[in-house]
């Protein structure tokens, strides 16, 4: 039955793709509204029948009668699925309330509603059924169904001719993971003799081929989450489409790209080496880092909610590079805290990204800016969506009691574990990336005060932002559903934990006894001498002692007086006498320069007499990722030259065309023969 | 756990121990004040001088800027309330208190930094430049005294295999008096952080009012009355707190192990003197530094950093018998 409801989930999805392409001819807002209630249908089925799975531990799997002759669609939903199933259908959740308030924006533009409609359908059925695929035939169609529909909706506003580059860059770099996804399931079926995935699981590989394939599978589901260094194409991709198509693919469809890494390591290929761990881990750390260095200097809100993106989904790969060194180098129940880590992220970063991007929506949604510079003073005009992103900042910066710090803390963990390790080299490394981890998590904290700061606080910086007002119903219930979430899963991590706790029994066969064993109140991974937290009392102890704290001191108090701030005696302040979002990370800029190409121009004017007055400062900033002119261009220059030579042989004369397939029948008849 | 007697007990003496730390963290700054005067051949105001300007400001009437948001007026108390959490995880006179499990030190760290978000956040909420340098200068140092302070942590948490203040403590109190210089780097480490945390010399000048060095004073320049007073306050509980964390990891002996009279009142008396130690030599090197410029601290915390990180490496290579 679990599995009829998947379907359902599908199905629902399909439909609201179909009914979209009629639904925004007609008037009625009922009808309107349908393909986003569908879509709410589908995630409501989804998260049904994600949690069945994982509650009931249960392995559904089914044989259609559709796709190839010789190969039927082979679905089945077990507990990793479920679990990757629940997170896509809460975001679908979110967004069927956040959208339709949210496409009214969109209405009087260019392109026809129908479109934005029938590939959001599209893309959420796609993102279902891969998660549903228990062969590699209906894996790939179905990644391919979510890619390329994810690719019609980033150049949704195809006009801009930024967003058609993106398009472009982001469906070339689906295909070249997707090629590499391929490959990686290529090597396993020709050792299964089969492309079911029952048949890959069971399949002994050859250290190398596993390797291999492993590397491959890397390479693949990592492009396609965004690690670094091929994740250039993200930040380009995710901010163009529009922000509740932003929020499912940050929040979810890299989700699916790392549900696809697990499979095939954890399931498929099985015997996990430590070595693997290691390449994964130091690739995490990296794309953690670098994504937050990147993020720490974006002024555009979008382009860098999906450079965190980068940043949290090293972070995940952190967690499990953990946890496949400790199954590597058999430490089993190490590697189920590192992998709980790791799912346990994965859920929360879709909560919360999902939170921001849509709150990115609706600040944009009313003032039609993304530029932070902008921006401002946003928390008098829109109290509630300042609220809700609030909530979000604090999650993303991992601080308690909110649901980031968790995952955080268990990767700490999981990385403090090492002493346990025989390695002495691993023994070294592994706090360094912990360190580093420490590192990035400070940053993020830098990058959201600015970004909260600069959009949110202050005073507008731009008339625009000053006229600003609270967005519509449906969008506060999307975004404030996803608050809730960031904190019920900050503060009840055991209860989480049990329920994640069937996908590592599934995939490894055991579950840490210790994790929740001092009931729901205290988290203790590994045992209550090592390391213990307790969310609830915390939250309950900063509620006690803020509502104390404030009946103290508020009982008789006189009313309060407001004046103007201090000014130096220099007369009113303006807005532009603010911090910018430029200004802010100068520092860190300083600090770790050389991780950006930055171009910086100031040209200052002095004014006629006197000399030393200066009339007007010109300040240009540009900074680019690094990736772009030492992977990329050279790179996409050597696939130009390459093609320009293979040109060649189109001469333009059929006789040379002729002597081509002449030669070429003679080749093939001499390989048959 | 050795000791668990009476949960009540030990409930109402974990309660008594926090409500004592912040009671006891103005006293701290009253006597590092004092004894700093003293060294400087200044005259000293009475050790109670901090009570006072808690009262007096606790007392005035609250002027706020005109923009200030509801963020502002909440951000006093979340901060007043993330130390108070944090101090009462802490042990101060006793170890093994059911406090102490609530949170172990990676958590005290986020505790502390949920402290600093607000606050930065609060420093870009009236719209002026000041608040906005302070919050801008505060986060990148603390970018980086982050994971110096937390690799100091990681290497003890090699040495015992805990990351719980009370294991800790507990574990470095029955090893005796080995030399690890693991421990030392750590602990250097750790004090350096300490200096850059709190906002003293040479990272930042408590002292200073309306200067473009100031980092912290830049970002509370708004506040007054009891959000003044409440957040002066949390930053004393914040110095106690680090104080307390340095006394009690590397030297923990004096700290009441069962919950008996003669056994907390040693406690009492021997962390007093050691805070009272610690505070000397914080002076000692406050008065014999200057004042760093803002882009020399990353590499002034970097070196933290890098004692950290040999504290455990040479742990890993010295320590581990292999």
């Amino acid at each position: 039955l679990a599995l009829s409801i998947a379907y359902l989930a599908v199905i629902a999805a399909l439909a609201s793709a179909v009914i979209a392409l009629g639904a925004y001819r007609r008037r009625d807002s009922w009808v309107r509204a349908l393909p986003f209630v569908l879509l709410g249908v589908s995630g409501a089925a989804a998260v049904t029948a994600g949690g069945w799975a994982l509650l009931d531990g249960l392995k559904q799997s089914q044989i259609l009668p559709l796709g190839l002759p010789w190969l039927h669609w082979h679905l089945r939903l077990d507990a990793l699925s479920g679990f990757f199933f629940a997170v896509v259908g809460l975001l679908l959740i979110a967004v069927s309330f956040y959208g339709p308030s949210y496409v009214r924006e969109l209405e009087g533009g260019k392109q026809p509603l129908s479109v934005l409609g029938l590939f959001t359908g599209l893309f959420a059925a796609g993102m279902l059924l891969v998660l549903l695929a228990d062969d590699a035939f209906v894996f790939m169609v179905a990644w391919e169904l979510m890619s390329v529909s994810s690719y019609f909706l980033v150049t949704y506003q195809h006009q801009n001719a930024a967003n058609r580059r993106a398009g472009f860059l982001y469906l070339l770099m689906a295909h070249v993971g997707a090629l590499a996804i391929l490959l990686g399931f290529g090597v396993l079926a020709s050792f299964g003799g089969n492309f079911t995935f029952d048949a890959m699981r069971a399949a002994t590989l050859a250290p190398l081929w596993a390797s291999i394939a492993f590397a491959l599978a890397f390479f693949g589901f990592g492009m396609k989450a965004g690690l670094v260094p091929v994740h250039a194409w993200l930040p380009e991709a995710h901010p163009v489409a529009p922000s509740h198509i932003s929020a499912l693919m940050s929040g979810v469809m890299l989700k699916v790209a790392i549900y696809g890494f697990i499979r095939v390591a954890y399931d498929l290929v099985g015997d996990i080496q430590w070595q693997w761990g290691l390449v994964v881990l130091m690739v995490g750390t990296g794309s953690a880092l670098l994504g937050v260095l990147y993020t720490l200097m974006q002024s555009d809100l979008k382009r860098l909610l999906a450079y965190s993106s980068v940043e949290n989904v090293g972070i995940i790969f952190m967690g499990l590079g953990l946890s496949m060194i400790f199954l590597g180098t058999h430490h089993p129940v190490l590697g189920v805290i590192g992998l709980i880590a790791a799912l346990y992220h994965v859920l929360n970063h879709a909560v919360f990204k999902g939170l921001l991007f849509l709150g990115a929506g609706a600040v944009q949604y009313r003032t039609h800016e993304r530029d932070l510079e902008h921006l401002g003073g946003l928390i008098h005009r829109m109290p509630v969506t300042a609220a809700l992103f609030l909530v979000g900042c604090i999650s993303i910066s991992a601080l308690p009691p909110f649901n980031g710090f968790v995952s955080e803390w268990l990767t700490f963990q999981a990385a403090l574990q090492t002493p346990k390790l025989e390695s002495g080299v691993l023994r070294a490394i592994l706090p360094i990336a912990a360190a580093l981890l420490a590192l990035t998590g400070a940053l993020a904290a830098a990058a959201f005060v600015k970004v909260y700061g600069v959009a949110f606080l202050g005073k507008a910086r731009d008339r625009r932002a000053a006229r600003a007002r609270e967005v519509p119903t449906g969008m506060l219930i999307g975004m404030g559903m996803l608050a809730m979430l960031c904190l019920v899963l900050g503060v009840l991590p055991t209860t989480v934990i049990s329920v994640i706790e069937a996908v590592p029994q599934m995939l490894l066969g055991q579950v840490p006894p210790s994790l929740t064993a001092r009931g729901w109140l205290w988290l203790t991974p590994v045992s209550a001498d090592v390391a213990s937290y307790s969310a609830p009392l915390v939250l309950a102890g900063i509620l006690i002692t803020f509502f104390i704290g404030r009946l103290l001191l508020r009982h008789n108090a006189n009313p309060i007086r407001r004046s103007a701030p201090w000014d130096c005696g220099f007369g009113p302040l303006n807005t532009r006498m603010q911090y910018t979002a430029a200004a802010f990370a100068q520092p860190i800029r300083r600090v770790f320069a050389g991780v950006w190409k930055v171009q910086e121009q100031v040209e200052v004017t002095h004014a006629e007499a006197p000399a030393s007055l200066v009339s007007s400062v010109r300040h240009q900033l540009h900074i680019t990722d690094w990736s772009w002119s030492k992977l990329y261009e050279p790179i996409g220059r050597l696939v130009l030259s390459g093609a320009r030579h293979i040109g060649r042989l189109h001469s333009g004369h059929i006789r040379t065309y002729l002597m081509y397939t002449f030669g070429t029948l003679l080749l093939l008849l001499w390989i048959v023969t | 756990m050795t000791a668990a007697p009476d949960p009540i007990l030990a409930w109402a003496l974990a309660l008594i121990q926090t409500l004592l730390f912040i009671a006891a963290a103005p006293l701290l700054a009253g006597w590092v004040k004092r004894i700093k005067c003293h060294m400087q051949n200044r005259a000293a105001p009475s050790l109670f001088q901090p009570y006072r300007d808690l009262v007096k400001l606790f007392r005035k009437d609250v002027v706020l800027a005109e923009n200030a948001s509801w963020l502002f007026r909440a951000t006093p108390y979340v901060v007043f309330s993330a130390f108070v959490l944090a101090a009462s995880v802490v042990p101060l006179v006793a170890a093994h208190l059911p406090t102490a499990a609530i949170a172990d030190v990676i958590v005290l760290v986020g505790f502390f930094a949920l402290a600093r978000f607000f606050l930065a956040l609060a420093g870009m909420d009236i719209g002026t430049a000041f608040g906005g340098m302070g919050s801008s200068r505060e986060m990148t140092i603390a970018s980086l005294a982050e994971p110096a302070m937390l690799m100091a942590v990681f290497t003890l948490a090699m040495i015992v295999s805990t990351t719980n203040l009370s294991v800790v403590i507990e574990h470095n109190l029955h090893a005796g008096l080995i030399l690890r210089p693991s421990l030392l780097f750590a602990m250097l480490a750790l004090a350096m952080v300490t200096v850059a945390e709190t906002g003293r010399i040479p990272v930042d000048n408590p002292a200073t009012h309306l200067e473009l060095t100031m980092v912290h004073e830049a970002m509370v320049l708004e506040y007054s009355a009891r959000h003044l007073a409440l957040i002066e306050w949390a930053s004393q509980i914040k110095l106690m707190i680090y104080v307390v964390l340095i006394a009690n990891i590397f030297w923990p002996w004096g700290i009441a192990e069962t919950f008996t009279g003669t056994a907390l009142s040693w406690g009492v008396v021997a962390i007093t003197a050691k805070i009272a130690m610690i505070a000397i030599l914080l002076v000692v090197w406050e008065t014999i530094m200057a004042k760093m410029r803002l882009f020399r601290v990353p590499q002034f915390l970097g070196f933290a950093f890098l004692l950290a990180l040999l504290g455990m490496l040479t742990h890993v290579i010295l320590e581990t018998g292999a």
